[in-house]
């Protein structure tokens, strides 16, 4: 171990002995994906829990959406571009992955902007991109809408499933739960800026520490937590300063705002949450692939009963939920607690006797 | 010749003896085949290993390598791991009509090129050709492969012991992000090169040494290493390796970190994984190191007693856990 990392931990254990049972939730797929490889839980004493809320983008797509993209990618004509993490999610419908076995054009993106290379290269063709994720992404796809609009390029519309992060935490933490404290996301941070999240202090009187990705700065922010708890201080604090300011990217902010506004949203295994999306604006509605392929409305209802609000914010274990197990699997799931590999209930499945 | 396959030269006529004698002959010729009939027959008595793989890999020709050196490289290192000495192949090819002959050219030449690197004959061959399935006309290659057992070597149990140690004879994850950065048209420069190579004679080396001690060997193909290491570990044995020991090249590295995989689930076609006793740890990397093949060999981990858990010690000396892969892995970005 390195002497910064050794530093932390040894700051965190001394922290951890002062201050009770702690829960701090993530909410952001890399911090979850980095907490795993960096082996983060096995540097914490027993005391201090991390759970995994709903961060993942992909995982937390509703299964409506998940039908709309099969739908549209099932199309004669249509070349369907997404990112690789989203093939995979399976739904009732399918899956986009199983379309691409099955010999239909679905194409990897690294870039929104692939999906406009890829319209200009097929001038027949209607390329449908799947426009996922949080305020990280979601400037890149109003890019991709204003270069298109730049270019002419009419062959090009996007399902747009973006969500934003604000209102699904609020909803989440709102009220009793087990959830001590918050480690803010700090790609979606450096385009919201950290005062974004500051309600998390001041609204719901829960320390929020903005983190960036390295071992390090993971553990400096759960020592940062710790410190707030044990002073009983919540504060919203930026300790990504390298990439994140208190008002964010403006610019970014400027063109998601040109393009979208706030709607609400369905979260797969929660139900819908107010104002957590994002729509075209009316004089852009000609991108929506909704509208151009007039996608049907699936009455596909989130469960009444999966748990996965429950389980995210870590009322409830994976063993407590009815489908636990029998209709929700890794390889069937019903929400994203089990859609995501880095999930409670999929983590729960994995290790059960 | 024309330019391109028909369905003319599927169909056992003249122009499928034309492609017999003008492509395949010429390339692959040797005593086995030359004769042309219905069955090659070989020389060999006792225990004999045999295996078969199908390979169907797009684009068909990737940096370092192609669907021929792939398919000769693949099932020779299938029997060299089982402790063979693989001696002779069999090409099957179902070929999509529309494919250029230049290109079936190519890749014959490089069956026998890669063949001859390796020492094996190929001794028999069947063509079929069927309508072609998707815009640009492919080709499917089926082997079957042999070896035989020189006498007094002792093929690997394939059982890892507590005590052991996994070495591993070099970089990872090369072949899968090649082949990724070709087909989904990454572009990544310079061009990531595949590590497919034939490993009989890298083997031969380590296992012609009687203080040698080899429990298990595997070429970790689909699934990595992971996946290797997962099937490894067994109802009363752990695997522990440590990330900080896990050779990868920079250029695959930088890569896999950009794309957000894991080297250890990437697809690997020129390494070897070998369990050895601890007490021939280093006589094995003696072998393994002496050979420009093998140059990069060194410890990973080593097995102790458990429960066929597999976990990794990281570079912070926290534990993470390693799982077998499920489905296809791909660049994710969130």
């Amino acid at each position: 171990m390195n002497y910064q990392t050794e530093d932390l931990a040894a700051g965190i254990r001394k922290l951890a002995s002062e201050v009770g049972d702690v829960t701090i939730m993530e909410v952001c797929g890399t911090h979850t994906q980095n907490i795993r490889r960096f082996g983060i839980p096995s540097l914490l004493p027993g005391n201090i829990r991390l759970v995994s809320g709903p961060g993942c983008p992909v995982c937390v797509t509703s299964q409506e959406d998940i039908a709309a993209a099969v739908f549209a990618a099932g199309r004669e004509n249509v070349i369907f571009v997404c990112f690789g993490d989203m093939m995979r999610v399976p739904c009732r419908a399918g899956s986009l992955e199983k379309l691409r076995q099955a010999g239909r054009d679905v194409r990897l993106a690294t870039s929104p902007l692939d999906a406009l290379k890829i319209a200009k290269e097929n001038p027949r063709k209607e390329i449908v991109y799947f426009g996922i994720g949080f305020e990280t992404t979601a400037p890149h796809t109003a890019a991709l809408v204003e270069a298109a609009e730049r270019t002419g390029t009419g062959n090009l519309s996007i399902l747009n499933v973006h969500k934003t992060m604000p209102e699904a935490i609020r909803y989440l933490l709102r009220g009793e739960n087990q959830i001590s404290a918050l480690l803010c996301p700090g790609h979606v941070a450096s385009v919201t800026g950290s005062d974004a999240f500051s309600f998390v202090a001041s609204e719901l009187q829960r320390p929020a520490a903005v983190s960036g990705f390295e071992a390090f700065e993971i553990l400096a922010a759960i020592l940062k937590l710790l410190d707030m708890i044990r002073k009983k201080d919540p504060q919203c604090v930026n300790m990504y300063p390298q990439a994140v300011t208190r008002e964010g990217n403006r610019q970014a902010q400027e063109l998601m705002d040109k393009i979208f506004k706030p709607c609400d949203a369905v979260w797969r295994g929660i139900g819908c949450i107010p104002g957590s999306g994002l729509a075209f604006r009316e004089c852009y509605a000609g991108y929506d692939a909704k509208k151009r392929f007039d996608i049907p409305h699936q009455e596909t209802e989130e469960p009444e009963k999966c748990l996965c609000a429950k389980i995210l914010k870590g009322e409830k274990n994976p063993e407590d939920c009815v489908f636990f197990g029998k209709e929700c699997t890794p390889d069937n799931p019903v929400g994203p607690c089990m859609v995501s590999s880095e999930g409670s209930c999929a983590a729960c499945y994995r290790y059960r006797p | 010749m024309e330019d391109c396959i028909t369905l003319e030269h599927g169909s056992g006529g003249a122009k499928y003896r034309e492609l017999v004698e003008k492509v395949f002959l010429p390339a692959y010729s040797n005593e086995y085949i030359n004769p042309l009939n219905d069955s090659a027959i070989l020389s060999g008595a006792g225990k004999i290993a045999m295996t078969t793989d199908s390979f169907v890999v797009r684009p068909l020709f990737f940096p370092g390598g192609d669907i021929g050196s792939l398919a000769v490289s693949g099932t020779v290192n299938d029997l060299a791991v089982s402790g063979a000495i693989p001696r002779y192949l069999s090409v099957g090819m179902i070929i999509e009509a529309g494919l250029k002959i230049e290109t079936l050219q190519k890749i014959t030449a490089s069956i026998a090129r890669t063949a001859k690197t390796a020492g094996v004959s190929i001794v028999t061959g069947d063509t079929k050709v069927i309508e072609k399935q998707e815009e640009e006309s492919g080709i499917y290659i089926n082997t079957a492969g042999v070896g035989i057992f020189d006498e007094g070597r002792i093929p690997p149990s394939q059982k890892i012991e507590t005590g052991d140690r996994i070495i591993i004879s070099g970089c990872m994850a090369a072949h899968g992000m090649a082949v990724m950065n070709e087909r989904e048209h990454l572009g990544f420069q310079p061009p990531i090169q595949s590590d497919a190579a034939p490993l009989g004679e890298l083997i031969s080396a380590v296992l012609r040494n009687d203080a040698n001690i080899v429990h298990a060997m595997r070429d970790p193909t689909r699934g990595g290493v992971a996946a290797t290491l997962c099937e490894w570990a067994g109802a009363d044995t752990d695997i522990l390796i440590r990330d900080a020991d896990l050779p990868v090249r920079p250029d695959v590295s930088a890569a896999c970190r950009l794309l957000g995989l894991d080297p250890l689930y990437i697809a690997n076609e020129g390494i070897i994984l070998l369990a050895v006793s601890e007490s021939s740890v280093y006589s094995v990397l003696k072998d393994l190191q002496s050979r420009e093949d093998g140059k990069n060999s060194r410890v990973i981990g080593e097995v102790i007693q458990g429960s066929g858990n597999v976990a990794a010690e990281t570079l912070l000396g926290s534990v993470r856990k390693i799982r077998m892969p499920r489905g296809e892995l791909l660049p994710r970005i969130c």
